[in-house]
């Protein structure tokens, strides 16, 4: 066991020392401080708050049209421009105006418009697209008759509350709030699982392909190694994870506050109970050691590098079918076909969770899930270890599942003893 | 004479196929013992079996009268035939970590490894990664990592490969001292001299079995074959059809002869005296070189 936390420390420490792990956990904090002040550096961007000036030449009787317009004006400012409308667009081109509203009065007495823009992807000429709308709406209603409060009858929105009988649903905020955070766990379990596993499989061919391997496995049990490899690099993974969430905690701490709706409440953190939250991290861990398995014994086979990519790939395009799915159970968390997969142990660290999250999912359904999962990463295990026993014997040849046959068979001729 | 590896009946299968057939040896403590056999005749078997990489078949291994296991591991030092070092970390970490893995406290370990690399010359390279170092270099890092946790039992295959004569030396001398301190070394080359310099035991393996066992000395004498070196004026080819001539190989000044017993001496010594003069002729006790190439069948350079 001495020689477990030897190996362990020594993997973790190494990788943990190294460039790459360091730069990569300050881009990561980098863009969590970023995303706080997102809000800010929009506006900075945008102009400092300061509302587009739009140029307009009202072609109707007083100008009622400009009237109306400007009354009710919201992110953009109107100005009445004193000339004709070449003189106006070419005040446009010069940049004096956002752009050029042209109004005007239909045959059928109803306004119309034409906006000139330097672009046409501006945000500004929808807003003022609805507003003449309304406009055009009262007017076309009061022609026709009808009054006022009529018309603010016909388009009161109508009375409609979701209420669920489950007890376990989760109401319509809980909802909300889980959507960013189900989304956010399962984007950082599949790029956690690819990334890590990918490391494994990788630290091991290299052990062997440098054949420093040799002299480590005369010095300790090679699957004591193989497992102490795994949870070294989980750890370094949780370090990273842990980093992040302090970083995440800190900046709702100080930037709290300010940052109340749209995006945040989106993210949904500030209220996910403390039950999703910790199947979050049962289904990481889980999830995370599936997959660190299965790329152990795999990079257990081959002695190039070159040929670790080729092996891993299947394993990949795996997390990727899951990831895919949970995209799609996202937006539809009750389906047959997710409730399916939610059971395959391969997808049941996304998949379930997504249903812990979105749903209300009976604890018996949860318990019987993870138990599969369990069953089945101690299956893999045991496969792995037998794998790895006989591979880290192997060289040459390139990286086949014929490969992982031989393997198991040269682990038939491997002590078992262990200590 | 006490016995710290015993190997008893030992046997390895793959499949249908014989590596190690019967193996039964005995290392004996503090003497150096030679490991021979042509490529694919079982020593990297034999040693993974005794490394405890790969569970015998069949018979057993003890360890100072136990069986062996991974508990035994603190004891033993490896260097493989297939060198490898981690290309990316110093030398210092390196070593370090090796040894640790062999049960050795980490500020043991930097003492020891300090006065290793003094010894080898190499001090300049505690702190640089190893792919930084010249090959003979990491040769040395190498033979440090398996030396470093002073093992009872060091297993070093073609540990001189790839060295300078100068090196080869300096690692003679360190690997003659490590005997001298106690530790029992199974040594295994192709190169037969360092054999013959080193090993005082000694066994030559042929498809899993070993043809040729025992000290060195006794297998020399007990091996009819003899050679005589000859130095004459006249020509010499005459020699090589006579009867008790094994072999016979042309030199610079005369030629070489292998006899196929002492016996067969004094009747070619006869005939060359009946042709005239001769300026040497000396009879010698074989060379491990054609013990091997007799017993193991095959030809080294």
């Amino acid at each position: 066991m001495r020689k477990f936390w030897i190996v362990f420390s020594h993997t973790y420490l190494s990788r943990v020392k190294t460039k790459g792990y360091i730069i990569s956990s300050a881009i990561f904090l980098l863009i969590i401080c970023g995303i706080f002040y997102i809000p800010d550096i929009i506006e900075r961007f945008t102009g400092e708050g300061e509302e587009p000036v739009v140029a307009v030449i009202d072609e109707t009787e007083n100008q009622q049209l400009y009237e109306a317009l400007s009354s009710g004006a919201e992110d953009y400012q109107p100005i009445l421009f004193d000339g004709n409308e070449d003189e106006a667009k070419q005040a446009v081109e010069n940049e004096e105006y956002e752009g050029l509203l042209v109004l005007n009065q239909s045959e059928q007495n109803l306004p119309e418009a034409v906006f000139y823009g330097m672009q046409l992807t501006n945000s500004t000429s929808d807003d003022m697209e609805a507003q003449l709308q309304q406009i055009k709406v009262a007017q076309a209603a009061s022609q026709a008759g009808v009054d006022e409060a009529a018309m603010q009858e016909i388009y009161a929105p109508v009375s409609f509350e979701r209420q669920s009988l489950d007890k376990e649903a989760k109401t319509e905020e809980e909802l909300a709030g889980s959507y960013g955070l189900v989304y956010i766990l399962v984007f950082a379990l599949y790029i956690s699982v690819i990334t890590y596993g990918m490391m494994i499989a990788t630290d091991i061919t290299n052990e062997k392909s440098s054949r420093v391997m040799e002299i480590l496995i005369s010095s300790s049990s090679p699957v004591s190694q193989m497992f102490a490899k795994i949870l070294a690099i989980g750890m370094m993974g949780l370090t990273q994870l842990a980093l992040i969430a302090v970083a995440v905690y800190v900046m709702v701490q100080i930037r709290g506050q300010e940052l109340s709706g749209g995006f945040f409440d989106f993210i949904g953190i500030a209220n996910a109970s403390p039950v999703t939250l910790t199947f979050a991290l049962i289904f990481f861990i889980l999830g995370y050691f599936l997959y660190a398995i299965i790329c152990a014994g795999l990079g257990s086979v081959v002695s190039r590098m070159e040929d670790v990519q080729q092996l891993v790939s299947p394993i990949i395009f795996l997390v990727m079918g899951a990831f895919f799915l949970a995209m799609y159970g996202l937006n539809a968390p009750d389906s047959t076909i997710i409730v399916v997969a939610s059971y395959i142990p391969f997808f049941t660290p996304m998949i379930m969770f997504l249903r812990i999250g979105m749903l209300g999912v009976p604890s018996w359904e949860i318990a019987l899930s993870i138990a599969i999962l369990v069953a089945t990463i101690l299956l893999i295990a045991w496969i792995s270890a037998k794998v790895y026993r006989g591979g880290v014997l192997m060289y040459g040849k390139g990286g086949s599942f014929n490969q992982l046959k031989e393997a198991l068979k040269l682990s038939g001729n491997i002590k078992n003893k262990s200590k | 004479m006490v016995r710290v590896l015993q190997l008893k009946n030992v046997t390895k299968r793959f499949g249908k196929h014989t590596a190690v057939d019967q193996l039964t040896l005995t290392i004996p403590e503090g003497e150096m013992f030679g490991f021979l056999g042509a490529n694919g005749a079982g020593k990297t078997t034999t040693f993974r079996m005794i490394l405890n990489l790969l569970e015998n078949t069949e018979g057993e291994i003890f360890w100072h009268g136990k069986k062996i296991t991974y508990a035994q591991s603190n004891e033993i030092g490896y260097l493989p035939e297939e060198r490898g070092l981690y290309p990316k970390l110093t030398v210092k970490d390196q070593l370090v970590y090796l040894a640790k893995l062999r049960g050795m406290a980490k500020a043991d370990s930097v003492k020891a490894l300090k006065s290793w690399l003094e010894r080898f010359n190499i001090t300049e390279y505690e702190n640089k990664k190893v792919e930084e170092l010249s090959k003979g270099n990491q040769q040395k890092i190498q033979f440090i990592s398996a030396v470093l946790h002073n093992p009872r039992l060091l297993i070093l295959d073609e540990p001189f490969s790839g060295l300078d004569p100068v090196n080869v030396e300096m690692l003679k001398k360190a690997v003659i001292e490590l005997k001298q301190s106690g530790t029992s070394i199974i040594f295994s080359s192709h190169r037969m001299e360092h054999v013959e310099e080193l090993c005082r035991f000694l066994c030559i393996m042929k498809h899993g079995k070993p043809v040729v066992e025992g000290d060195l000395t006794e297998i020399k004498r007990s091996f009819r074959k003899k050679n005589i070196t000859i130095s004459a004026d006249y020509d010499l080819t005459f020699l090589s059809e006579t009867a008790g001539v094994v072999k016979y190989q042309e030199t610079q000044q005369g030629c070489k002869l292998q006899i196929a017993s002492s016996e067969d001496a004094p009747v070619v010594w006869k005939l060359l005296t009946e042709k005239g003069f001769v300026n040497k002729f000396e009879v010698e006790e074989p060379t491990l070189n054609d013990i091997f190439i007799e017993k193991a069948g095959e030809s080294y350079a």
